[in-house]
């Protein structure tokens, strides 16, 4: 089971600039705050995407189907 | 891809999403949700008023892996409306809060505001929910 930090680890590498702040009541459900520059002329839909897509498969992918998301630009 | 043959499964989803205004893929029904996420967004779209179709995604898995791979989007629930997602639990949230879901909707939000996303606890009566499976027989 992916802890919060990883998932923290995570989100922070695979989306340049971002910072994140990742909490798990359980490490089987997640709430992350991500607030990146990349972000910036982008939907949220988008913005949703690049998170996800920082997840790949494996054992991170399906902590995405428990994370609870919000994206801010800077 | 090398998909080129044919799909009835990811058809059969493309043409609900075509054939309904406002369409949400969920865990079970607005009635009888399966999962936290689906009821709060089926609760949110509920109140707005609106009629909307739902498809459970649960009796086969196939429907799921479809749509995810229609939609680029990897979790569920999933509202499209105009033939477009929306988004999922979270953006459907934040837009209920902020007003933005009813204006998507093309409905007014109610006068004191929409206030904090409803907590899932659905109504007696709502739409038919749509099933999809049947339609794949």
């Amino acid at each position: 089971m992916p802890t919060a930090a990883e998932v923290k680890a995570r989100i922070e590498a695979a989306i340049p600039g971002a910072t994140a702040e990742v909490s798990s009541p359980d490490d089987v459900h997640f709430s992350a705050r991500v607030v990146a520059g990349a972000f910036a002329g982008k939907s949220r839909l988008e913005q949703h995407r690049l998170v996800f897509d920082a997840f790949g498969e494996g054992e991170l992918g399906g902590a995405i189907h428990a994370l609870s998301l919000k994206t801010e630009t800077p | 891809m090398t998909d080129q043959a044919s799909n009835p499964i990811r058809d059969a989803i493309a043409e609900a999403i075509a054939d309904n205004r406002v369409i949400l893929f969920m865990k079970g029904t607005p009635d009888q949700p399966m999962c936290g996420f689906s009821a709060r967004t089926a609760a949110a779209v509920q109140s707005t008023g609106v009629a909307f179709a739902a498809v459970d995604i649960l009796p086969d898995p196939r429907i799921r892996q479809e749509l995810s791979a229609l939609s680029d989007w990897p979790t569920i629930p999933q509202l499209f409306v105009d033939g477009q997602l929306v988004g999922g639990a979270d953006i459907v949230a934040e837009m209920y809060a902020s007003g933005e879901l009813h204006e998507t909707l093309g409905v007014e939000p109610p006068e004191d505001g929409p206030g904090a996303a409803p907590e899932g606890e659905p109504p007696a009566r709502g739409p038919a929910p749509l099933g999809i499976d049947n339609r794949l027989s």
